[in-house]
């Protein structure tokens, strides 16, 4: 501690011991009490309090004193739990204070027992106080864990999951600290605290007890993630029964908590050689409705050990409503690959069917967890591809209206034509199916239904989206599917059609649509610019004209999209179209960079610009000097923030090509790396050339944080690599230091005058020893607001505050 | 009578009227029968394997047989295109009744009428097909041709005096207002929502309500709101006028229009938008104004040339009191309230009576040309298909529903340009009208056949179809049908001197009853109650006296009404006071029967009655009756 602060402290106490004064501001209090807990993890303690008696002494007042305002007193009971996690300072505070705040006396007999802050703080400041073996003892003769149990019915959901949490570590500290159990494995000798705890949530674990037994689950479920891991065989012996008990009751009482627990028993590796939890958790999802047992079935799935019967039938439960969908068509393809669980029958589709809401809610839960599986490597096994794609396919067929020749179906397509969510959740899960292809029919039908959600008019901007997500995925890709002809033969049907559709999208009047289609475009460029067909298909098209002219679209957003577009047009060398007549889109981008009223689209022409430097074949490779130098001189000027950081990251590429490479790209490693020979003078000489001192040089004194440090971290960089200069400059060439003062000065106080007149390299040189970069980083590093956020401002604050208020108080009188 | 539309359909039958001399249409073959005969070869043509009449094109009127229309006493107009037959109907039926109208819909539906007669008169043609609809003929036709309804009553297009004189017998109503049709019911004309003074009707009495809903819309486009409060209460709702594309969202059919407009004028194309002068063309207006720039459009010229075209774009902008609420805003500040005002005076868009005269003076290529007719068999729009069919990079975009794209393009077939099916319906879709319906309540709704069940073409769309509880009624062509609700009361007013002789008496809180004695005058469905005439003098003369008993109604004395019930304890307890003894009490499933052993006598009490059963015994009989009635009031 500082001693500015030592010195406030004491006064700061007597303040907040003083109940005639108001009570401090609760930001204010949890400051502090942050501030404590950084000092407390600092150092020791017990220290602490013997250096600054006046925090005992608040302690004392708030415990023995007259009742303290309440977030004082919740205040003093978490400080107390912070001071007390050391053990030494646990037995200074122990003896007196702790059982004064804590006990039967403390605060569960006063007043302010009512607020749920002060019962919160409570319970915070035994789970800080109980860190050490000794604790447990004291929480022991305070009876916590029974007073523990009777909050977690309090009305204050807070000091419920607090109080939960509490019972968790409680039982997790006594067991870690008697060690391995004793005894028979599935019945050990249980420490005193654990047994009694455990004892009570026993109890609470009957059908008949419903109020106490999601909490007692749901303290159990956590206990099983705490839980020391050689004790969790023994835990899960002793509540087999009674959870057996449990899971014959009619009905089936809490069982998305029970589903749970099981769920935690069954990720716990010691407890998983006994089947116990498998049998269990198959019996669960066999009583749940298949409306209900979704998420018991997708985590079950998510297990990467787990039989293979239940495995089935946990699938079995998410197919359910896919297997409805399917059953309303007359073509169903796969249904043979389904575990026997996943078919329904006409109860389940009758279920499905009841209402809107319901049909919606059960298929877009259904499809949302499926589209987790196939990325799994354990997923369920033999993966029924064929089912699925014939189930998304048919869903987004109904949604759009198409019906399946049934009644059945019709009532589905009712219930689904033009419902939004389910095409987006359908279309989530075919993008994730796209990992595998399945038969060469469905992936038509497949390609067939991306293109009607592309090309309907229906389609909402998000909806049209995903669709192009998907599309991106379905199409072969290059480097997972080789193909001697480049692409495979669905996409020779897809693409051009997809191609047509997105011409007549970048023209929509809807401004998500157009970027929609520009993202999609930049996508597929990148992705396949290297495949012959892709280049000939795209360039017959007149979609790289198109993307070029929303350069000058009105919403900027589309600006910013069709930059990056064209930037990837132009690495990609798809610009050569034979009826393109407007050569590089170079020179409009520079004068966008200029003229666009918007930032977003000067962003994005720097951030092509950078990507089309690092490219060695890319538009800038020929002559990028003339270009850069526009490039920096409007980034300089630019008054976005963000524009001038990425004129910063452009320059940074452009100097690691002049210099070599002056710096390894990852931000976190402290050092560069050296490892090529320091630069020469002559190396500065192209970067002169292009201006980029008088831009980062003045960059350096930004206003805004994040360029002038990125402008630190680029000229030290610099300065690392030419410091060792094999030519020093010649004495002549150098410009004397009143001039670059004056230079400075002119840059930190953003003045026109150039004292140095064009940078040469000698005078960078100059202005880089001049400069003392390593302290402007270490000051750019704080905050703006780092002076104000000391904790000597704090307490200055919390006292001119109880100041303040106390001189009104004596002018008012 | 409800609307008075008119079916265009029928000129799909027939060959395009160009403008200027069409080789192509001049030079099709006639077409001759299986047999070779070709008598028909001047009237009917073949083109690409479709046969046309080649005569004045002639439209199927509504139905004309099921009543005598002369005896039609009103005829209420929705909107602007429910009333294009009116000519037909007032002109030609002896109809001399009155018709309802917003002045809105009134002077737009002047305008396409205007608009049509010009279409038609312009292009004379001096050959009229009738051979081809006697029935033995038509038999042998191909179809479409051979399935025509009753071609026999199609007629030619009226002229305009004829409009002028239909037009004439319009009153004009305005928005909530209440008209009285001969003191039988009150019609009022509401705000429908889908075009420029479009109306749903109430027509009701003191006692019933019932609502035509025909052309709403939900969508905010530009009229006036749908009033949809004032249709709830309804006992029957006769809707009508639904979306005709159920499954083509009109936002989403926007953006396929702008985008495939734009689309084509990149690529140095020309777009044609067969179209009506006035509805959905100012919204793809307004639209076009805030896409143009946006598209790169701003050099591109728009051109709407109709013979209606400026007043059609004037009209818009002063019926200020019939727009949607933004647009009734901006005539305060004061703005046009459609942003076209702008694009005429920036000159991106152009308009044109014809394509004769300054048109081809002005006339520049890319451009987009809205023109009419929609059915693309008279017009501007011939000449344009003609001049632009043979084009790829030309396209035609249909927005209007009421023809099959198909249909409308047959005559011009091969055609190379390309043809987009934007149809922009702004009317209610079958899920709006669920929403509606359960906003209104109405006890019944009566509506076509067709909207009660899936559209043949998607017979397992259920969602396409009126849902609704109680099912709806339907009903189909030249049905009659009753309508679920009787009659039962009619307001009766009372005369001020009359309800102040009256004495009102309590019988109940909050319920007074009185007698009341007076003359039900009845005039015009109005019934008033007036005071009974003082009793006449009595004078010498014989022949007066008589004259007076002649016109004074009957009036007997009256007998006290009686109110109230007889509580059978108490009763029984009076009877034991007045010296009945051997009394017993049975009760029945109307009352109690009280019976006096001793007297032989029986007393039926019942909820509106009571007999007082005894043998001869008048006095008997008239003491019980007292007793009785000391438990009833009188007045």
């Amino acid at each position: 501690m500082d001693p500015e602060s030592s010195r406030l402290l004491p006064a700061l106490c007597a303040v907040l011991a003083d109940p005639r004064l108001p009570e401090p501001d609760d930001t204010c209090l949890e400051k502090l009490l942050d501030w404590f807990r950084s000092l407390a993890a600092a150092g020791p303690s017990l220290r602490l309090l013997q250096e600054h008696p006046c925090l005992v002494e608040l302690l004392r007042r708030s415990a023995e004193g007259p009742e303290p305002s309440r977030p004082v007193f919740a205040f003093s009971l978490r400080l107390a739990g912070v001071l007390s996690a050391q053990e030494s300072c646990f037995h200074l505070l122990q003896a007196k204070l702790l059982p004064l705040l804590f006990g039967e006396q403390g605060a569960p007999g006063r007043e302010a027992w009512m607020a749920p802050t002060v019962r919160s703080a409570w319970i915070q400041g035994l789970h800080s106080l109980a860190q050490h073996p000794g604790a447990l003892g004291f929480l022991a003769d305070l009876g916590a864990v029974d007073r523990l149990l009777t909050l977690q019915g309090d009305p204050s959901l807070f000091v419920v999951t607090a109080a939960g949490q509490l019972l968790v570590h409680v039982l997790g500290l006594a067991l870690h600290n008697c060690g391995p159990p004793c005894g028979p494995p599935l019945d050990p000798q249980w420490p005193l605290l654990a047994s009694s705890l455990l004892a009570q949530l026993e109890e609470a674990l009957q059908p008949a007890s419903t109020p106490q037994l999601l909490q007692a689950l749901g303290v159990l479920t956590n206990a099983f993630t705490s839980c020391p891991a050689p004790w969790a065989p023994a835990l899960w012996g002793r509540l087999r029964p009674a959870m057996t008990c449990l899971l014959e009751g009619q009905p089936l009482q809490a069982p998305h908590a029970l589903g749970d627990l099981l769920l935690a028993v069954a990720r716990s590796p010691e407890v998983v050689v006994d089947l116990g939890p498998w049998e269990m958790l198959a019996l669960v999802l066999g009583r749940l409705e298949p409306s209900q047992g979704g998420q018991l079935a997708l985590g079950v799935l998510q297990l990467p050990e787990c039989p293979q019967a239940l495995r089935a039938q946990a699938f079995g439960v998410l197919l359910q409503p896919l297997t409805c969908v399917l059953s309303t068509s007359t073509d169903a393809p796969g249904l043979q690959e389904l575990p026997p669980s996943a078919v329904g029958g006409s109860a389940s589709l009758d279920l499905l069917l009841a209402s809107r809401s319901a049909c919606v809610g059960l298929l877009c839960c259904a499809l949302a967890r499926l589209a987790l599986l196939p990325p799994l490597p354990w997923r369920p096994s033999p993966w029924p591809q064929a089912f699925l794609l014939g189930a998304v396919v048919a869903v987004l067929r109904s949604c759009n209206g198409h019906v399946p020749i049934s009644a059945a179906g019709g009532r589905l397509c009712a219930a689904l034509v033009g419902c939004e969510r389910v095409q987006r959740a359908a279309l989530d899960l075919l993008g994730a199916l796209a990992q595998d292809a399945g038969p060469p029919e469905l992936v038509l039908e497949v390609c067939g239904v991306l293109l009607e959600h592309v090309d309907s008019p229906d389609s909402s901007p998000t909806v049209l989206k995903k669709a192009f997500q998907a599309s991106l995925t379905w199409l072969p890709h290059a480097d997972k599917k080789p193909h001697p002809c480049g692409l495979q033969v669905p996409a020779q049907l897809f693409l051009p059609e997809l191609l047509q559709v997105l011409r007549k999208r970048l023209c929509s009047p809807s401004w998500e649509v157009r970027d929609s289609g520009l993202e999609f475009l930049t996508q597929a460029a990148s992705l396949w610019a290297g495949q012959a067909d892709f280049r000939q298909m795209l360039q017959a098209s007149e979609v790289p004209p198109l993307a070029r002219q929303l350069l000058r679209d009105p919403e900027s957003y589309v600006r910013a999209s069709a930059v990056i577009a064209v930037g990837q047009l132009s690495s990609g060398g798809l610009w050569a179209h034979p009826g393109d007549q407007q050569g590089s889109p170079l020179e409009g981008l520079l004068d966008m960079l200029d003229t666009d009223p918007d930032a977003f689209p000067r962003r994005a022409i720097l951030q092509v610009l950078t990507a089309w430097l690092r490219d060695t074949h890319g538009p800038l490779a020929a002559h990028p000097e003339p270009l850069l130098a526009r490039a920096f001189q409007a980034a300089g000027r630019d008054p976005d923030w963000e524009v001038r950081a990425r004129g910063l990251e452009l320059a940074r590429e452009f100097l690691v090509q002049t210099l070599g490479r002056i710096g390894v790209p990852c931000p976190y490693v402290p050092t560069p790396l050296l490892d090529t020979p320091p630069a020469d003078t002559q190396a500065l000489h192209p970067a002169c050339r292009t201006r980029l001192f008088e831009f980062v040089f003045p960059a350096l004194f930004d206003y805004d944080r994040p360029v002038a440090r990125a402008a630190c971290e680029l000229l030290l960089l610099l300065r690392a690599q030419t410091t060792t200069c094999a030519t020093p400059p010649q004495a002549g060439d150098t410009p004397d230091p009143a001039t670059v003062e004056a230079a400075l000065h002119c840059w930190r106080t953003g003045e026109a005058g150039r004292p140095l007149g064009e940078l040469v390299p000698q005078a960078v040189l100059a202005v880089l020893q001049a400069l003392d970069l390593d302290d402007l980083r270490g000051t750019l590093a704080d905050g703006s607001d780092h002076a104000e956020k000391s904790p000597l401002s704090l307490l200055q604050d919390m006292l001119a505050a109880a100041g303040a208020q106390g001189h009104n108080q004596v002018d008012c009188y | 009578m409800l609307d008075c539309g008119l079916d265009m359909t029928s000129t799909l039958n027939f060959l395009p009227l160009p403008l200027v001399q069409s080789p192509r249409l001049s030079n099709l073959p006639g077409w001759s029968l299986k047999d070779g005969s070709a008598f028909l070869d001047k009237e009917l043509k073949e083109c690409s394997g479709h046969v046309f009449v080649d005569s004045v094109p002639e439209f199927c009127l509504p139905e004309t047989e099921l009543i005598d229309l002369s005896t039609v006493d009103v005829i209420l107009i929705s909107n602007y295109h429910c009333m294009m037959a009116l000519p037909y109907i007032t002109e030609h039926t002896g109809f001399t009744g009155t018709v309802y109208a917003t002045e809105p819909t009134v002077q737009i539906g002047r305008l396409l009428m205007e608009e049509l007669v010009n279409f038609i008169e312009r292009v004379p043609k001096a050959q009229s097909a009738s051979l081809w609809k006697n029935k033995d003929i038509q038999r042998l036709l191909p179809s479409p041709l051979k399935d025509a309804v009753e071609v026999s009553t199609w007629r030619r297009c009226y002229s305009m005096q004829e409009v002028n004189s239909a037009l004439s017998k319009i009153q004009l109503v305005g928005y909530s207002q209440k008209i009285e049709l001969f003191g039988a019911v009150q019609v009022t004309p509401l705000s429908s929502g889908y075009a420029l003074g479009s109306s749903n009707w109430i027509i009701q009495s003191h006692y019933e309500k019932v609502s035509y809903v025909s052309g709403s819309s939900l969508l905010t486009t530009h009229p006036q709101p749908m009033d949809q409060a004032s249709l709830k209460n309804s006992d029957v709702l006769l809707l009508t006028g639904l979306t005709q594309i159920p499954t083509a969202n009109p936002d989403g059919m926007v953006g396929e229009f702008c985008s495939n407009l734009a689309l084509t004028v990149r690529n140095g194309g020309n777009v044609l938008v067969p179209c009506y002068p006035s509805g959905v063309i100012y919204d793809l207006l307004e639209c076009l104004y805030q896409y143009i720039d946006s598209a790169g459009l701003s050099n591109i010229p728009f051109y709407f040339i109709s013979p209606v075209a400026n007043s059609s774009l004037e009209f818009s902008q002063i019926f200020a009191e019939w727009l949607c609420h933004n647009k009734q805003s901006k005539v305060y500040l004061p703005e046009p309230p459609f942003p076209h005002a702008e694009l005429i005076q920036t000159n991106k868009l152009k308009h044109y009576p014809s394509i004769h005269g300054d048109f081809s003076n002005d006339f520049k290529q890319p451009c987009v040309v809205f023109t009419g007719h929609p059915s693309l068999r008279f017009g501007d729009v011939v000449h344009f298909m003609e001049l632009w069919g043979k084009s790829s990079l030309n396209t035609v975009i249909f927005t209007e529903p009421d023809f099959s794209y198909l249909e409308a393009l047959a005559p011009y077939q091969p055609l190379a340009m390309k043809c987009i099916y934007c149809p922009i319906d702004t009317r209610l879709n079958f899920i709006q009208v669920s929403k509606l319906l359960k906003e209104v309540q109405p006890l019944h709704v009566v509506c076509p056949e067709q909207y009660t069940q899936p559209p043949p073409t998607q017979s397992h769309r259920m969602d396409l179809m009126v849902d609704c509880q109680p099912p709806a009624m339907s009903y189909r062509r030249a049905e009659v049908l009753a309508l679920p609700f009787k009659r039962r009361y009619e307001k009766i007013e009372i005369m001020p001197e009359l309800a102040d002789s009256l004495v009102p008496m309590e019988i109940k809180p909050g319920i007074s009853l009185a007698t009341v004695s007076a003359v039900l005058h009845t005039k015009d469905n109005k019934h008033i109650l007036q005071p009974p005439p003082r009793p006449v003098q009595p004078t010498s003369g014989k022949k007066r006296k008589q004259r007076a008993t002649d016109d004074i109604p009957d009036c007997k004395v009256l007998k006290p009404l009686l109110s109230g019930s007889i509580p059978v304890e108490q009763f029984v307890q009076t009877l034991e006071k007045h010296g009945f003894s051997d009394i017993k009490v049975e009760d029945t499933a109307k009352g109690h029967i009280v019976l006096l052993q001793e007297a032989e006598t029986l007393i039926q009490i019942e909820e509106d009655s009571t007999h007082i059963i005894c043998d001869n015994d008048e006095m008997l009989r008239v003491r019980l009756r007292d007793l009785v009635l000391k438990f009833l009031q009188k007045f």
